[in-house]
């Protein structure tokens, strides 16, 4: 396990911006994508705040470089924008001059088309575009943007809900160091639908105020929508290519919570196991770390059970932040889109804050970075992804040797 | 990359479920889709857990059950679960739900309907702390968790892993998709469903877990050797290709096969490809066929492992199963190959 896994580019589409330069400058002006509902229609427009991308299908198709075409879903186009962005950011011009794979994470697919296509159906079985409903299922998304990036390789797609894109880092990373690819393109989309903003609320764990981690007053989370995809690299093609990394992939962690299907453990034992995997993969001790990209979904439970179990891994805990207050929850792509911010965070120095806070939640003794911090040496930062099911995921993202 | 395949549980619509036994009997449906028989599920499920649960994953859990106890193991180091469509029950009440109201809806459905569901409820059911992930690509599901088992395993992050292939059908779901062409519009008879000589296939489903481990043990089946997914070939000349080369990274050549075990699930459009790997690259091969009796769905290569493995086992190949019949003495290699719809294509390599 001794070869080293880089991080040679990253792409990125959220609320707060529609590539890498745009969501770094909303970072550091403290610029929030939470805002009110205007692409669906719901009763719940006006009273639950989201994420969205700021850009209708028609927008999103110009961008993907495919105007006026109808064979994409929005999770297949959000996709799309940032996996092209990831590959262009690595200086990638020729997809297979090396065994390259493509991985991708969602949590609901093509159901932004579904569920159009269901409302139909349900009043007239006979009705309904066909074309709609067999892109339900979630490789197809996948298989879009693997032949848009001319990967045909090794192509597959995860979906264990919000860890979902942290896991094709690793399971992208292991195929690297096993050496049956010498390069994997991982990451994550979801766009915002009925069906999960529905079933969110159904849980009653939706913030109408919009998400508040790590705040006593938190009353849920808030969701988002986006995708983000980082290109990793062994070592031997990063030194062939005389490559400089952006990052390294220099740990990770998975464990399950087996607690309940929808709730962490009290004492974050999933979270505590897949942080303690991770240290020991990338051999620091827990005081090596500078900073914590938290799940920090903004419900009571989430983040009781992760601080507990920051608490008792981490003395005293290093700076940490939810960046979910700026991209709300993005689900399937959430672990790429806070990848992508760590790798920011250690490219620049800069931590970027946990908006919306402002009282200490008062079983914990630790708070939030409330404010941009430039000027950091930030060597290893800690990128936390937990979800239902208990499917908690830890990545150690470090600065290059 | 070789593990040894320690225990399997499947629940299909064949009599499956006693890992003691090898297809007693064919069972013969005339029917829309085939349904998988269900299992008593009160004998591995505490009844009021199972109350809550769609049928789906009351397969998954009992499945992995019986692979487990088949296997002699308590707590494996890994569940990986592969599933094309994950509940599609639970889906389906979701999108009604919301169509009568979005203020009356139930979460229960909303909790099973995650694709991860499975996986974690057996972590829960076996109370597992391990890695656990779930694949999601459409006929490569079980495939990706295949190989994602058996890296844990050879990379030595795990001793063993247990990893499975589930999915279900439903009549709306099948109504949907047979607008769309998938399937066979009228019921057929899956015995004779090769000679059908039209369009779309039967609709299957099934639950199928393994356990995957580093070492032989009493209950090893066979070997698992090597597991490949090739996604959109340009044409058969290119798949012939891929195979070969499968093959022969794992030091066989086309003649050592001693049987093929082909994705044939009676659809005119799409079997053309098995005919022509049949009469190409298989020609001197046993070639046997298996989607007669599970029906055709994305994890469908979780049934034919099965039977792979039990095939070397008993050194025994079914007549039902037969597409040609060569005469074969000791069985040592089997290959598993799939396709569907022409775009997702798998390799699944056993030696006994």
């Amino acid at each position: 396990m001794s070869k080293r896994i880089y991080i040679t580019g990253i792409g990125i589409i959220s609320s707060i911006g529609n590539n890498v330069p745009e969501v770094f400058t909303s970072l550091k002006a403290s610029r929030s994508g939470i805002g009110e509902i205007t692409l669906l229609n719901t009763l719940h427009k006006g009273s639950l705040p989201i994420a969205e991308v700021k850009l209708s299908n028609a927008g999103l198709l110009d961008l993907a470089g495919h105007r006026g075409s109808d064979q994409f879903t929005r999770t297949t186009l959000l996709g799309m924008i940032a996996a092209k962005e990831a590959l262009k950011s690595a200086g990638i011009e020729d997809v297979n001059a090396y065994r390259t794979g493509f991985l991708s994470a969602t949590t609901v697919g093509g159901m932004d088309r579904t569920e159009v296509f269901y409302k139909d159906f349900l009043e007239n079985p006979e009705s309904g575009r066909l074309k709609d409903v067999v892109n339900h299922d979630c490789g197809e998304s996948t298989e879009h943007i693997a032949s848009e990036l001319g990967i045909r390789l090794l192509v597959s797609t995860i979906s264990t809900a919000c860890s979902s894109s942290a896991n094709t880092m690793m399971f992208g990373a292991d195929l690297i160091r096993s050496g049956k690819v010498d390069r994997m393109i991982c990451g994550g989309t979801d766009s915002v639908t009925m069906f999960t903003l529905n079933g969110f609320n159904t849980l009653m764990i939706l913030d109408k105020r919009g998400c508040h981690p790590f705040d006593e007053h938190r009353a849920g989370l808030t969701l988002g929508e986006g995708a983000a995809y980082v290109v990793l690299e062994s070592e031997d093609v990063v030194k062939s290519e005389g490559k400089q990394p952006f990052a390294e992939l220099s740990g990770y962690g998975n464990a399950n919570d087996a607690y309940h299907q929808t709730a962490s453990s009290p004492e974050g034992k999933g979270a505590f196991m897949a942080m303690s995997k991770a240290l020991k993969m990338s051999n620091l001790n827990s005081s090596s770390i500078d900073y914590i990209n938290v799940h920090g979904t903004g419900t009571e439970n989430n983040d009781l059970s992760e601080g507990i179990a920051l608490e008792r891994i981490f003395d005293p805990v290093p700076l940490f932040s939810s960046t979910k207050s700026y991209t709300g929850h993005t689900l399937g792509a959430a672990g790429a889109v806070e990848a992508v911010i760590s790798v920011l965070s250690i490219q620049h120095g800069i931590i970027f804050p946990n908006l919306l806070w402002s009282t200490p939640m008062k079983e914990l003794k630790i708070k939030p970075v409330t404010e941009v911090l430039t000027g950091q040496d930030i060597r290893h930062v800690l990128s936390n992804s937990f979800g239902f099911g208990g499917n908690n995921s830890s990545l150690i993202i470090s600065k290059p040797v | 990359m070789t593990a040894f395949i320690n225990g399997i549980g499947l629940i299909s619509p064949q009599l499956t479920t006693d890992p003691a036994v090898f297809l007693p009997e064919i069972v013969e449906y005339t029917a829309d889709y085939l349904q998988a028989i269900n299992p008593n599920y009160k004998d591995y499920i505490n009844p009021i857990a199972a109350r809550r649960m769609s049928r789906l994953i009351k397969m998954g859990i009992t499945s992995a059950k019986i692979a487990l106890s088949d296997a002699g193991c308590q707590m494996p180091d890994a569940i990986i679960t592969g599933t094309g469509l994950g509940s599609v029950e639970d889906t389906e009440k979701i999108l009604s739900g919301m169509n009568e109201g979005e203020q009356l809806m139930n979460p229960t459905p909303f909790i099973q309907s995650t694709y991860n569901t499975i996986s974690s409820q057996i972590a829960i059911t076996l109370n597992c702390h391990n890695y656990n992930s779930t694949y999601v690509h459409r006929a490569f599901s079980f495939e990706s968790a295949l190989q994602d088992a058996m890296l844990q395993i050879e990379e030595g992050m795990a001793d063993n892993a247990l990893v499975g292939g589930i999915d279900e059908m439903t009549d709306n779901h099948l109504q949907i998709t047979r607008k769309a062409g998938h399937w066979k519009m009228n019921p057929v008879n899956n015995l004779t469903l090769l000679s059908s000589g039209t369009q779309g296939a039967l609709a299957g489903e099934g639950a199928a877990y393994y356990l995957l481990g580093n070492q032989r043990s009493q209950s090893t089946y066979c070997t698992l050797s090597d597991v490949k997914t090739i996604y959109h070939p340009k044409d058969t000349e290119e798949l012939e290709t891929s195979i070969l080369s499968f093959l022969s990274f794992n030091g066989l050549t086309i003649d050592q096969l001693d049987a093929v075990i082909m994705g044939y699930n009676g659809d005119i459009l799409f079997d053309t490809v098995y005919n022509e790997l049949g009469s190409g690259i298989f020609m001197q091969t046993q070639k046997l066929w298996y989607k007669h009796l599970c029906g055709e769905y994305y994890t469908s290569t979780g049934f034919a492992l099965w039977l792979a493995a039990n095939i070397l086992k008993h050194q025994l190949i079914p007549a039902a199963i037969k597409v040609n019949n060569l005469p074969s003495d000791r069985l040592q290699h089997i290959l598993v190959y799939n396709q569907y719809r022409n775009v997702n294509h798998s390799l699944l390599l056993l030696n006994r």
